[in-house]
């Protein structure tokens, strides 16, 4: 709809995949998974909402869609939204609480080595930009934290992320949501 | 300045760098970004789906007529209208006006346009803007001019077109020429590289990465004249990532309307039928001018060099 499709577009087919853009209703049949782009997070929402999009999305989801979501797709996808704006709901297949903007404004951006569960033990480059804080989670897993807050979640078949690793040169998380992907089809 | 803390974590952090600066611009794109006068405007393009705003005193049409030396806006306009929206807030600054720059990124905005809608403060130099942590946008007529900026340290481009007139044609000439400059790059060696480099008056490290990428190395969008959706989805169409509005949202008839057409028109910029839709009643666009009326002192796209 919005946002840094593109940089999401190359990593993935880097990682093996195929891809299409979705911004209408029909544009999500057949897929095996879905990534939740960087952007404005209101944009994003109401385009969704104007179109009839939204719905659909959740129930997709619902069912079972495996979804990668970074910053404002997280914010999509959460249970309950600080700060939000009027009328900005999240989707609640997230439980998280998230704070948007948490991190501060775009001078309070920046980048910082991540420890990252189930993808090796180097370093995962990672690319905090008006970045959201995950205030608290229910029944989400943790699989990387910096400075005392969760960056990273997995919630059954959804990953959602703090940063940008469409934007990091890092393909490690895009192969993993790949490999996620292909499995569930292939079930 | 960069600065660099080390975390608890130990993995160390770093704020303002040129990923995270270039970075902003990505999470924009696809999008609108709307000139606003007030913090009641700014929250009408915010509930209309803009990616961000501009905060200004006026937009560029008031500017084009009142005359006069146009600056950088009061600070406590640019503060009302950072705490009425939570999308991100960018401010102008005068070109080479590299103190108005640091006191806005003192106050905290988002990013920095160096733009020439503003009297130029310097007639030879742009802003060194890899000083900064808060990243700047750009004007470009076409690829020297958009090269310059990036090897000052810009982290977006848009092309100038020209401000406040409603009219696309400066817009399209622009994006028109940045890709042509862009397209003839393809076919060059090394050599050939260095001697289109001298002649478009552009580093030619910039321009080995815009052959490299076949675009230009940071996010690219239109600007100047935009005044309806069928500009927004031409632009769009010609390959820019994303728009401004400036003087088309707030001088029409019907500005919410308008601005929720642009900003889906900006991401259904090639399903004709989305745009006929959203085209549909939206109440007189601003009235417009034809560039050959404006006398040549007054054209502000010839700003910057």
């Amino acid at each position: 709809m919005q946002g840094a499709f593109a940089e999401h577009v190359r990593a993935l087919e880097a990682s093996g995949a195929r891809t299409r853009l979705v911004r209408t209703e029909s544009d999500l049949d057949g897929l095996d998974g879905l990534v939740l782009p960087g952007g404005e997070s209101t944009t994003m929402t109401m385009l969704m909402e104007r179109v009839g999009l939204l719905a659909p999305l959740r129930h997709a989801i619902e069912k079972g869609l495996p979804v990668l979501a970074t910053c404002a797709g997280m914010i999509v996808l959460a249970r309950e939204v600080t700060d939000a704006m009027a009328g900005q709901e999240g989707m609640g297949l997230l439980d998280i609480k998230v704070r948007r903007n948490g991190y501060g404004r775009q001078v309070d951006s920046f980048e910082a080595g991540l420890q990252i569960d189930g993808i090796g033990d180097r370093d995962f480059p990672g690319v905090f930009i008006r970045a959201p804080l995950v205030e608290s989670i229910g029944d989400a897993r943790v699989i990387a934290s910096y400075e005392g807050h969760p960056v990273a979640v997995k919630q059954g078949h959804i990953t959602a992320l703090c940063f940008h690793p469409e934007l990091s040169g890092d393909l490690r998380l895009h192969r993993e949501f790949v490999r996620m992907a292909a499995n569930g089809s292939a079930r | 300045m960069a600065e660099t803390k080390n975390s608890r974590n130990g993995h160390g952090s770093q704020k303002g760098t040129f990923k995270v600066k270039a970075g902003l611009a990505q999470m924009l794109k696809g999008g609108v970004i709307m000139d606003v006068v007030t913090a009641e405007h700014a929250r009408i393009a915010q509930d209309a789906g803009a990616c961000a705003v501009m905060a200004l005193e006026r937009v560029p049409a008031d500017i084009r007529k009142d005359g006069g030396v146009a600056r950088m806006s009061d600070p406590t306009l640019i503060r009302s209208i950072m705490e009425a929206v939570t999308i991100p807030v960018m401010a102008k600054c005068r070109i080479g006006h590299f103190v108005e720059a640091q006191i806005l990124e003192a106050l905290g905005v988002d990013y920095i346009d160096e733009s020439e809608v503003l009297t130029p403060a310097d007639e030879e130099h742009h802003i060194d803007k890899h000083d900064f942590k808060v990243p700047f946008v750009c004007g470009c007529r076409d690829l020297g001019e958009a090269a310059r900026r990036i090897a000052e340290g810009a982290a977006m481009i848009r092309t100038k077109g020209e401000a406040g007139t409603g009219n696309v044609v400066e817009a399209v000439r622009h994006a028109r020429a940045v890709n042509a400059g862009i397209r003839k790059l393809q076919g060059m060696n090394r050599a050939e590289l260095v001697h289109e480099a001298k002649l478009i008056g552009a580093p030619v490290e910039v321009l080995a990465e815009c052959k490299r990428l076949g675009r230009l190395p940071v996010v690219n969008f239109a600007a100047g004249g935009i005044a309806t959706p069928a500009d927004a989805a031409l632009m769009m169409q010609l390959g820019v990532d994303g728009l401004f509005v400036g003087s088309g949202i707030f001088k029409s008839a019907d500005p919410l309307k308008r601005a929720k057409a642009i900003v889906a028109a900006c991401t259904y910029y090639n399903k004709p039928d989305v745009l006929a839709e959203v085209s549909s009643g939206l109440g007189e666009a601003m009235r417009g001018l034809e560039i050959p009326a404006i006398p040549k002192d007054e054209l502000l796209a010839a700003r910057g060099w």
